[in-house]
């Protein structure tokens, strides 16, 4: 492979970085705030998908109107799941915890495969591209990144500048605490499910903009928001931004130099040494 | 009164083997079928309960061995025709020893840490045995019906695997009693309920756990290398299948875990519901979404599966059911 096909390909990997980021954040949210690994998350991410898609083909709603009513929707419907599965077994041990959010992840899978059939689905949208010498930056991948970074920042914004967000992190640092300073850590939890869900479901319809999707396309982005979200620190979102960077960059590069079906076996080694050496994270102070 | 006990090992044993027998007297084919893949369960829900339910550690992607086992046992049958039960025991070794190797390091981490561990190693190998061109790569390895014939023909072969697997299913249940009654097993547990309390009292954890998770990795080899066998097709997807390693747990939890008869009522009810739902014309699509449903209430209501709450309800079953 020629190293002048390193150049685009590492940028449109980083530009992807964005939209894996932002869905391995909302992973780790959760995570971070409740000690919960969402195993909902892939159906979740592929609901987005087709939340867009639908919108779009159905009544002709521009997508990136899509993504916002994505946003919602996830936000809805992920305290619901967290009140539905997972504010019963809160307490218990991962196990089941584990089990009650894979519940859901069946559930939605059987239930989307018979709504939507496994057939490949996508929404045509051409924003035109960006061409400099030999990079061309598609608009629909720029835009993704510009809407995935406002995503990251309003998260941001809401969690440090606002008064339910403290209360969001105060739950996450100490619930007993929490609770004591007459905090409801109930509905801080669930809140945080639902942000959690809302970003995996906007990641989800980004990347329906981008590529075309099955019901079961989420599974892949489930994976790769685990591996991402290891490298960042499990419930640091700052670490999954940043992991989602590396992680896209990573593919973007590798798959130069090495055919692309052996990256992944990459991805997982670093996933298992990060585990095993850095479980903090690249961000996090040394295990 | 004379009080009769009827010892529950042998009373299980018996039961899976008259059961195992009975397609074998009414020459039914199709419910061979059905019970093989019921025994391969019972011994994969078995061997993940050694790990998950005895000691603690949930083995997420547990199915890796069974995937091992398969590829090893595949490769000797078709590169140098070796003998299916040679091939079989061959594979588990391996399997075993690569358990022990990984157990080291990744038995250390705690919860979540360890239960994303054994995903990553699962997909690792998934993604591995994808490109390893030797194993055949993504399209994998397949018989050609010759290879049979050392066995008396594809129908005699069927009934190979059919009886290794139920010797498999036997010996897997007769291990996992054998290690709940031991003193092993209650150090294993010691530590499931609380790790540092049990190194105070003079448990080596690292070493009760490795040798925890080798024996339930040597079991699942011994299915795969059964299954593949007799499916003359083997390839990653099929190998490596998280949800099928998932569906495990699943049976674990509905049965009772930590005992030794919940993984085998669990897999038995597991495969029987998804039977008749799949046969059944209004539920056939929405299988998927009613196993969920069914997982739900179990975890939610039901966390100590059927025989746990058997045994929490009727306390004095606790002498008969394990």
């Amino acid at each position: 492979m020629s190293l002048e096909a390193l150049l685009p390909s590492a940028i449109d990997g980083l530009m992807l970085g964005f939209v894996y980021g932002l869905a391995a954040m909302g992973l780790t949210l959760i995570f971070g705030v409740m000690k919960v690994i969402n195993l909902s998350h892939g159906p979740v991410i592929a609901l987005g998908m087709f939340a867009v898609f639908l919108l779009f083909s159905s009544f002709g709603i521009n997508p990136y109107v899509g993504v916002l009513a994505a946003a919602a929707i996830g936000l809805l419907f992920g305290t619901v799941i967290y009140f539905v599965a997972v504010d019963r077994v809160i307490n218990a041990p991962e196990l089941t915890t584990l089990l009650a959010t894979f519940s859901v992840n069946l559930m939605i899978i059987g239930v989307g495969t018979v709504l939507f059939t496994t057939s490949p689905r996508s929404v045509d949208i051409d924003l035109g591209a960006l061409r400099g010498s030999g990079v061309t930056i598609l608009g629909t991948h720029a835009v993704a990144v510009v809407i995935a970074v406002l995503a990251a920042a309003a998260l941001y914004g809401f969690l440090f500048r606002t008064r339910v967000g403290k209360q969001v992190r105060a739950v996450a640092n100490n619930r007993a605490a929490a609770e004591l300073m007459g905090i409801d850590s109930r509905r801080m939890l669930a809140l945080a499910f639902g942000i959690g869900t809302a970003l995996a479901m906007t990641s989800g319809a980004l990347l329906s903009t981008l590529f075309a999707f099955t019901i079961l396309s989420g599974g892949t982005y489930e994976l790769k928001s685990f591996v991402i979200v290891v490298l960042g620190g499990l419930g640091n979102p700052t670490g999954a931004l940043v992991g989602g960077l590396v992680i896209g960059l990573l593919e973007g590069v590798l798959t130069v130099f090495i055919p692309v079906a052996w990256v992944p076996v990459f991805e997982y080694l670093i996933f298992l040494v990060m585990l095993q050496l850095r479980p903090a994270g690249l961000l996090g102070s040394r295990a | 009164m004379i009080k009769v006990r009827v010892p529950f090992l042998p009373f299980v044993l018996l039961v899976i083997a008259l059961v195992a027998a009975l397609p074998i007297v009414t020459n039914n084919p199709s419910l061979r079928e059905e019970l093989f893949l019921v025994l391969m369960l019972v011994t994969l829900a078995s061997s993940v309960n050694m790990i998950m339910g005895y000691t603690g550690y949930v083995s997420f992607g547990h199915i890796v061995f069974f995937g091992i086992g398969g590829y090893i046992a595949f490769w000797l049958m078709l590169t140098f025709n070796t003998h299916f039960l040679l091939a079989a025991i061959a594979s588990a070794i391996p399997a075993a020893l690569m358990a022990a190797l990984i157990g080291i390091p990744i038995l250390r981490l705690r919860g979540a840490y360890f239960a994303l561990s054994t995903v990553g190693i699962n997909e690792a190998m998934k993604t591995f045995m994808t490109n390893f061109e030797p194993f055949g790569g993504a399209l994998g390895m397949f018989f050609n019906f010759s290879i049979y014939t050392q066995y008396g023909g594809a129908r005699e072969a069927a009934f190979l695997a059919y009886y290794t697997m139920t010797v498999v299913a036997l010996a897997t249940i007769t291990t996992s009693y054998f290690v709940r009654r031991s003193k092993f097993g209650l150090s294993l547990m010691a530590i499931r309920e609380d790790q540092d309390v049990a190194m105070v009292v003079g448990i080596d954890p690292a070493r009760a756990k490795v040798i925890a998770y080798v024996i339930s990795a040597f079991f699942p080899a011994l299915a795969g290398a059964t299954f593949f066998f007799k499916n003359g097709i083997i390839e990653p997807g099929h190998a490596f299948d998280l949800l099928r390693s998932i569906e495990s747990l699943v049976m674990v939890v509905l049965g009772g875990i930590g005992t030794v008869a919940g993984p085998i009522v669990g897999a038995a009810l597991y495969e029987w519901l998804r039977g008749f739902l799949i046969t059944n014309a209004t539920f056939a699509n929405l299988q998927l979404a009613l196993a969920g449903l069914l997982l739900l209430v179990t975890v939610l209501f039901v966390t100590a599966g059927l025989v746990g709450s058997l045994r929490n309800r009727f306390p004095r079953l606790r002498a008969y059911i394990q």
